[in-house]
């Protein structure tokens, strides 16, 4: 057989497997001329973008429980992938739905089609991302990621502060992605390979120079932390989640997010990958160098620089930003111990997460539409003024800080779970105190809304609500909040079976 | 056992108040005042109509209750148990098999508790009469707080507990913040901020003990045969066991709240409203106590024993310095007479903590006991202050003067309750505080006799602040009617609503006080028990 047909041979196997991906691109590509195609129904581009994405769920169902190697070790499709892409396509989808109720984004009879579109396209770089097990799939699906993402975080444009993220952004994403190139760079010129499976063998062989490969990591840690906005890679995340328009925002903050943890993972996982797969020594493999301890001071970094900045936030946008960063933080928690349990509880957590967040957001939103502000103190007495939405609000805040009886609280106790399981009590008990003050600045939102109350006779003092069909998105999410707070055996099931990844 | 509609009865006292929050929630406040006042006529008397079956239920109960079965660490003799897997997950592969399990139950210790939270609950509704501002919030979350708490005193499961512990948290957090006084936001979230913190390192203890043994079940946390030899929690006093017996006891202790973790109390007693002033000393401080007795002391017998004499010192701390502050009220404070109360509530909490930590039989019945008398008789306490408040708007003890005369009524119950409180033979606080001192005196004499000296600070700002409102000359504003605002009361003294909240609870004081073997013969059985496990597992520790 010449190399040419096994080339051929294993393309034509992959390409099944490959169907979500192209399911996605041919979403995207007909979303695209469909929006051209027909200029006077303005939201095409949306509905078609929603039926295809939904129609790529169907076909992802059917890689449900397989675990392969495509394209010759390009990109692997297992279980841990297909829950994060499953994760990827339920937030897109809600993103969608949320965005067409979404004032800001239709004002100035903007055009919305390359909105839709674009979102088609980020989910496709997040795929990627989460499948991705060769230096430059990853690089380039990081890439696709970042590329539609600076251009929706700017997609308002003649908004100032917009315009003003989406700068930020790119030059503090090129920045990081630059930094990252390198250490892949690095990684390759030490091993002489880009497959992060083969570079884990070079580096037991214990025939390459341990030095490039450990600054390799790292900087290659400083690009999935920018992706994961840990501190101190943090820095682009308030401005450009105050400046997005808010569903972008929360797309950042949940999917973006997910999928810089799903890469990160699964990255350091194959690379320091011991062969006998005992779950203590996996960051043990290049000895003398504690990875452990150096993902540890990111995570107490990350949740307690984000929770005690969150603490002086005026802004509600703003606030949750850097709420995010705190539960980025709270998530490395899981990553430090890195077992089983803990990716388990990390999958979990995103789900909750996911959620939980969008939900938050979601309202702030609908606010948003009818007050024209993010501001905290604008947030005064809207418990009175629309009471539904408050109470939802406060359902999703009540999550965020971790309380029971909901997801968030279950999230949490899981991370906790699995940090106490390998002994690490004081990185739990920072944990458990950073909730504590997280709490302090959530209750600031219900405070606002509830304890506080405008006088009778200022003209902001009209009543609303929001429209059915948003309302009923938030009850929804709202009522996925309590019940999984209450009842979580299905998802804790599937993310149980969904941690084995392709070796 | 009766059952209705195939739920037992704890499981209806608990999720009663849910079944009410839903109705209430479900009824439109109205457009106009008429409807407005109709919707909240109804949710007034549906909160009533909950309680009032709850306190049916929880007498049916105690009725029901078979003194000979002591409990405590023996699920076969807790009763009214109900049992179910609520989340059940076998063969994962990862974290074993999760075991959670909806399991409810009483014994000896609880039961006093479940009585006096649905005797509470019902009374504050009285007190409650007269809320206006967004009444539908406010009786839908306070029947979410009261299911809080029924569900913290009949929980047998680790998680379960926690969870009915931290669900009070948000509701008492909106009930002082939006219907408190001045500073209530202020109260508010010192009041969520202290008890979270107390909470979280409950819940990392909770999750240790779970790897110690593989369930939630306090039973089988109490069996230490049952812990896994990986455990950190494993091997009696160990210095793990330890950390973990003191983390859970200040989670507990800010909820008691015991010095130094009791600055949140003044602030929130003072800004909450009368009925959530009522309910934060009739049953919320409880819960901490309840803990200790639940959770902490069976659990973590050795540590206790390790402990115990700084137990017994903070308990003592609290009931010198509690009562210190109180009687300091007069000379350095505003002479507020909510915080006076708010005050003798940690100095009488003290004395639960105390009698806690001597280990003996008469000590910890009077401590159980002590948390009943003191849950009926501040829940008194602070109705009689929301009486006057609604009256003069103002609680400074030296605006006052001269009332005996003008409400002669209310003059007579305010007497008994405050003589209750300061342990007036006869009534029922003299027989806990009483058993207390005996208890304690058996361990630690000299902390008993200082001990002593808080009846005596009791019995001086409580007289003082008795002869401030009652005696001297009635100050000249107070000489007509009442604030005119409130129209709608036909005397000036004790109106109807008000006799029904606390007849009650003084025919309950005196009648305790009479026979106090009514309550004592509910837990004798369970204490003894409860103090011979934790001696016996403890010492075997120290041999």
């Amino acid at each position: 057989m010449t190399i040419t047909q096994s080339y051929l041979n294993n393309l034509m196997a992959s390409v099944g497997y490959f169907a979500p991906e192209i399911a996605i691109v041919v979403t995207f590509i007909v979303a695209i001329l469909f929006d051209l195609m027909f200029k006077k129904s303005k939201n095409i581009a949306a509905y078609i973008s929603i039926i295809g994405l939904i129609i790529t769920g169907f076909i992802l169902s059917g890689n449900i429980g397989i675990s392969k190697s495509l394209f010759d070790g390009l990109i692997v499709v297992d279980p841990y992938s297909t829950f994060f892409k499953f994760l990827f396509l339920i937030t897109t989808i809600l993103i969608m739905v949320m965005s067409l109720s979404y004032k800001e984004l239709y004002d100035n009879n903007r055009k919305v089609g390359e909105y839709y579109s674009m979102l088609v396209g980020i989910t496709f770089g997040m795929f990627l991302l989460a499948s991705a097990v060769n230096l430059i799939t990853i690089y380039l699906s990081i890439e696709i990621l970042s590329l539609s993402s600076y251009v929706l975080a700017g997609y308002t444009k003649e908004i100032r502060r917009a315009s003003e993220a989406s700068l930020k952004y790119v030059i503090y994403g090129s920045l990081s992605s630059g930094i990252m190139v390198y250490g892949m760079s690095l990684l390759y010129g030490a091993t002489m390979t880009l497959d992060v499976a083969k570079i884990n063998v070079a580096i037991l062989s214990g025939h390459v120079e341990l030095f490039p490969i450990i600054i390799g990591g790292l900087m290659i840690l400083v690009g999935f932390g920018y992706k994961m906005s840990a501190v101190p890679f943090h820095y682009w995340t308030p401005d450009v989640y105050e400046g997005a328009p808010i569903t972008i925002t929360s797309y950042l903050s949940v999917a973006s997010k997910a999928a810089g943890f799903a890469v990160f993972i699964r990255f350091f996982k194959d690379l320091y990958l011991l062969p006998a797969t005992s779950d203590i020594n996996i960051w043990n493999t290049i000895s003398n160098f504690h990875w452990q301890t150096i993902v540890a001071v990111l995570s107490v970094l990350t949740m307690t620089v984000g929770n005690f900045v969150a603490l002086w936030q005026e802004n509600v946008k703003r606030l949750l930003a850097y709420s995010s960063i705190a539960h980025a933080g709270y998530i490395l928690m899981a990553v430090v111990v890195m077992t089983n349990v803990g990716i388990t509880s990390i999958l979990l957590y995103f789900v909750f997460y996911m959620i939980m967040n969008l939900g938050a957001f979601f309202v702030a939103q609908l606010f948003a539409n009818k007050i024209g502000s993010d501001d905290l103190k604008d947030y005064i007495g809207l418990g009175y003024r629309s009471p539904v939405l408050a109470v939802l609000m406060t359902v999703f805040l009540i999550s965020l800080t971790g309380l029971p009886p909901t997801a968030g609280f279950i999230g949490k106790f899981y991370i906790f779970t699995a940090v106490l399981d390998k002994g690490f009590v004081w990185l739990a008990v920072i944990g458990v105190l950073n909730s504590v003050v997280s709490l302090f600045y959530y209750a600031k939102i219900f405070r606002n809304m509830f304890l506080r109350s405008v006088a009778d006779d200022t003209k902001n003092n009209f009543k609303f609500s929001a429209p059915a069909f948003p309302l009923s998105i938030a009850y929804v999410l709202a009522f996925a909040t309590i019940l999984f707070g209450l009842y979580f055996s299905p998802i804790l099931n599937w993310a149980e079976n969904s941690v084995t990844m392709f070796k | 056992m009766f059952t209705f509609l195939g739920l037992g009865p704890l499981t209806w006292i608990t999720f009663l108040p849910i079944l009410g929050m839903i109705i209430i929630l479900l009824i439109p406040s109205g457009e106009d005042d008429l409807a407005k006042a109709k919707s909240q006529n109804l949710y007034r008397w549906i909160t009533v109509g909950v309680t009032f079956i709850q306190l049916v239920i929880s007498i049916f109960l105690v009725l029901n209750f078979n003194l000979k079965f002591a409990g405590v660490n023996d699920p076969n003799s807790m009763q009214f148990v109900e049992r179910a897997n609520w989340i059940y997950l076998s063969g994962l592969p990862l974290l074993g098999n999760l075991k959670i399990q909806y399991f409810i139950g009483i014994d000896g210790i609880s039961a006093p508790m479940v009585l006096l939270t649905t005797i509470v609950s019902f009374l504050a509704t009285f007190a409650s009469w007269n809320i206006k501002k967004s009444a539908k919030g406010y009786f839908s979350m306070y029947l979410l707080l009261v299911t809080g708490m029924m569900g913290v005193f009949v929980a047998l499961d680790f998680f379960l507990f926690y969870v009915f512990w931290e669900l009070m948290l948000l509701p008492m957090y909106f009930l002082i913040g939006i219907w408190g006084g001045a500073n209530k936001e202020y109260a508010a979230i010192k009041f969520f901020l202290y008890t979270l913190f107390g909470s979280v390192f409950m819940l990392l203890v909770m999750i240790a003990l779970y790897f110690a043994v593989g369930s939630f079940n306090m039973f089988d946390m109490m069996d230490f045969a049952k812990y896994s030899h990986s455990s950190i929690l494993y091997g009696m006093g160990s210095n793990w066991r330890l950390i973990a017996f003191a983390a859970l006891f200040v989670g507990f202790a800010i909820k008691v709240p015991s010095v130094p973790f009791h600055t949140w109390l003044p602030d929130a007693h003072v800004e909450a409203p009368t009925p959530i002033s009522v309910i934060l000393a009739g049953v919320l401080l409880k819960m901490g106590t309840y803990g200790m007795l639940r959770i902490a002391w069976p659990m973590f017998p050795d540590a206790v024993m390790y402990f115990q004499n700084w137990i017994a010192v903070i308990g003592l701390v609290s009931i010198v310095y509690g009562a210190l502050c109180a009687l300091g009220q007069f000379k350095f404070g505003k002479r507020d007479f909510k915080k006076l109360i708010a005050y003798s509530s940690v100095s009488h909490m003290g004395y639960v903590v105390l009698g806690m930590a001597s280990m003996t039989t008469e000590g910890m019945v009077g401590a159980i006991f002590q948390m009943f008398n003191h849950g009926t008789i501040t829940a008194m306490l602070f109705m009689i202050v929301g009486v006057i408040y609604d009256r003069a708007h103002t609680r400074g003890l030296d605006d006052f003067g001269g009332l005996a005369n003008k409400m002669p009524v209310y003059t007579g119950i305010m007497t008994i309750a405050f003589f209750g409180a300061i342990g007036l033979p006869g009534l029922s606080g003299f027989v806990s505080e009483a058993m207390v001192f005996l208890g304690t005196f058996k361990t630690y004499p000299i902390y008993a006799m200082i001990a002593g000296s808080g009846i005596i600070l009791g019995a001086s700002y409580m007289l003082w602040a008795l002869q401030k409102v009652f005696f001297g000359k009635l100050p000249e504003r107070w000489s007509g009617p009442w604030d005119p605002t409130h129209k709608i009361y036909k005397t000036d003294d004790v109106n109807l609503v008000e006799k029904v909240a606390l007849v009650p609870l003084v025919i309950i004081i005196i009648y305790l006080g009479i026979n106090p073997n009514a309550m004592i013969g509910l837990m004798s059985n369970s204490v003894n028990h409860l103090i011979e496990f934790v001696k016996l597992s403890g010492q075997v520790a120290h041999l």
